[in-house]
């Protein structure tokens, strides 16, 4: 009995599952921490104890810390990951977005193959880590700051940099904005900055993966500013390890 | 001619910078005429007919952008800075010991740095049309050309006739030939060499003091894969995916991405930059009875994004693909280059339109983006 797992070290979250067959019977989510080397130690450990000793398991690894997993076959990437996990949770055809801790990817499906991809610049403005930065910046936690943002008014953040939308949040704070819609503010800017990165593929679904896809604030805003519907659901946080296990030959899961 | 001391920086200087620099001093010291020069526009038949060794001073690396920003925006693109800071760091031998540096108005950043730069060292700037299409401008162009043989002329107290410009020509078309019979081995299945090799002898022989030099290098290299391959060697892989480099100069980043192609399944099978066939593969006819006409000719064609209109450039990357079997296209852009930024739109359009999978990235010399850069490459591999 060989199961197929899925290793996804982000620069925030380890995501990790195992299938067996094509079914899903283990996840596990945890910050990566300061090493990627000890995350994946600690995931080894977890998979011993949740009854899936190495022996019996295939690996495959992605995100960025893809090439610290030294019981993986191999290393693929995160595009390639989180569009095979979609198009296993969703459908074979579609856009998928991906806002994770420090990159956010847009992803054409088609058939369940990624046909072209955009990738975010250097900046991690538009990703998890900018909603994390202001989040910790108006002393409020991450689901706070979607209730608060769904009470907010439109306000404009508009600087393209993380740090200067920080200074910019500092100076609506000082100015005494209400915290409502500077949280507004917060989410917009981000559904605002992935909307660019987004082929627009006529009559596509839309689907959201990565660690936001329970912000429902998020994805309400998302398919506002891509005038579409965005799907999602809980499983989504762990598409990249999905897609990474679903890389694992299936022969070699016999 | 007057001797030049080496720059007090000297002593700090690396090994092989220091070669570099008395290599360059000796070459002054006995006699050697030096002309400094960045873009493929520049017309180098006309540098070497006045008996000078013309050389690329395109800035490379990152080590001196820092200094660049000390005078010029941070905004620009790396190799505007990278070539300036080294001028203004004293620390490229060719731009230090270079008589003269032949810019040209090509990009906006590039002209407006020339007149900085004419602050550290004699500067002349070739004014090239914006276009190829009006018929004046292969006239203007042609007296561009002409003026800038009357420069060297007045410079080195020569007169340059029409033969040497004509055996000028033959010796350029003679390297020209070498590098693209040299490409042309990259259309065997599989290619015969690495990409990141043939990228690097392309550079190489920006450097050299002698053409002739420089064509026996790219030659016997030439003669060394074809016979490796024809005797059956094959070091690069059937399934390694086949890769066309287009965009910006891309000599700042073999290491960054042309290494990244390489070590993650791809193999580089054409460089459609600015020293790849697209412009190798244009000649000079050395007996055109109007030789200086003719050699203005040859470089008004070259396809570079400064050009407007300038879809010769999509076309050729098209029939490119074909020719060497390309599997997918990385349209390359240095940041800020706003010409290729924006014409990356009409590349991609045009690969569309032929099926063939493109990617653009953007990217600077430092080092700083290398992961995402890594990352975007391979998904792109595994894509196609």
């Amino acid at each position: 009995m060989t199961y197929r797992v899925g290793v996804d070290i982000g620069s925030t979250a380890a995501k990790v599952v195992v299938l067996d067959g094509d079914e899903l019977v283990f996840t596990l989510l945890e910050p990566t921490g300061y090493s990627s080397v000890d995350a994946a130690e600690r995931i080894e450990a977890a998979l011993v104890q949740a009854g899936f000793p190495l022996e019996e398991c295939d690996v495959v690894a992605t995100g960025y810390g893809r090439v610290s997993v030294p019981y993986a076959r191999k290393a693929v990437t995160e595009i390639t990951c989180h569009g095979r996990g979609a198009a296993f949770l969703f459908g074979p055809d579609g856009v998928v977005v991906d806002i994770g801790g420090q990159d956010t990817k847009a992803i054409v499906l088609e058939r369940g193959r990624v046909a072209k991809f955009n990738m975010n610049d250097k900046c991690s403005a538009g990703t998890g880590k900018f909603l994390e930065i202001m989040a910790n910046r108006m002393g409020v936690t991450q689901v706070q700051l979607e209730q608060l943002a769904r009470r907010g008014h439109p306000t404009q953040i508009s600087s393209m940099c993380t740090v200067f939308a920080e200074s910019e949040v500092i100076s609506l704070i000082g100015a005494g904005t209400p915290r409502e819609d500077i949280a507004w503010g917060v989410i917009e800017s981000v559904a605002a900055k992935v909307r660019p990165l987004v082929p627009s593929v006529a009559g596509a679904r839309h689907f959201l993966t990565g660690g936001l896809c329970e912000n429902d604030y998020l994805v309400e805003r998302l398919s506002a500013q891509l005038d579409a519907k965005v799907e999602t659901c809980p499983q989504a946080r762990f598409a990249g390890a999905i897609g990474a296990a679903l890389s694992v030959p299936l022969a070699s899961a016999e | 001619m007057t001797t030049q001391d080496l720059p007090a920086i000297f002593e700090e200087f690396d090994e092989s910078r220091r070669a570099g620099f008395i290599n360059a001093m000796n070459f002054k010291e006995t006699g050697g005429r030096l002309v400094g020069y960045l873009c493929s526009y520049t017309p180098l038949e006309v540098i070497e007919a006045a008996g000078a060794s013309g050389v690329a001073l395109c800035g490379m690396s990152n080590e001196p952008v820092a200094e660049a920003e000390t005078v010029l925006p941070k905004n620009l693109c790396p190799l505007i800075k990278s070539t300036y800071g080294f001028a203004h760091a004293d620390k490229c031998p060719y731009t230090y010991f270079a008589d003269v540096i032949v810019g040209e108005t090509t990009c906006d950043g590039k002209k407006k740095m020339y007149e900085l730069l004419s602050d550290i060292k004699d500067t002349y700037v070739l004014q090239l049309p914006q276009g190829q299409g009006r018929a004046w401008a292969q006239d203007a162009w042609r007296e561009e050309v002409r003026l800038l043989k009357e420069e060297l002329e007045r410079r080195y107290d020569i007169t340059v006739t029409d033969d040497d410009l004509r055996s000028a020509a033959e010796v350029r078309n003679r390297f020209r030939r070498a590098m693209v019979e040299l490409y042309e081995l990259q259309a065997n299945v599989p290619p015969a060499m690495s990409g990141v090799e043939m990228m690097t002898t392309a550079l190489q022989s920006t450097f050299s003091f002698d053409i002739n030099e420089s064509i026996e290098r790219v030659e016997s290299l030439f003669e060394k894969r074809r016979n490796a391959y024809e005797a059956g060697e094959r070091p690069i892989s059937v399934d390694a995916k086949r890769i066309l480099i287009t965009g910006c100069p891309s000599s700042g980043v073999i290491q960054k991405v042309g290494m990244a192609v390489e070590r993650n399944g791809g193999v580089i099978v054409c460089l459609d930059d600015c020293s790849g066939e697209r412009t190798q593969a244009m000649m000079i006819d050395p007996q055109a009875d109007d030789i200086l006409g003719a050699i203005a000719e040859r470089y008004l064609a070259i396809h570079c994004s400064v050009m407007t209109p300038n879809s010769e450039r999509m076309d050729n990357t098209a029939a490119m693909c074909e020719k060497y079997h390309v599997d997918g296209v990385i349209d390359l852009t240095l940041t800020a280059c706003h010409t290729f930024a924006v014409e990356s739109e009409l590349m991609s359009r045009k690969m569309e339109e032929i099926g063939v999978p493109y990617l653009q990235i953007e990217t600077d010399y430092a080092t700083a983006d290398q992961g995402q850069i890594d990352t975007r490459i391979a998904a792109f591999i595994e894509m196609l």
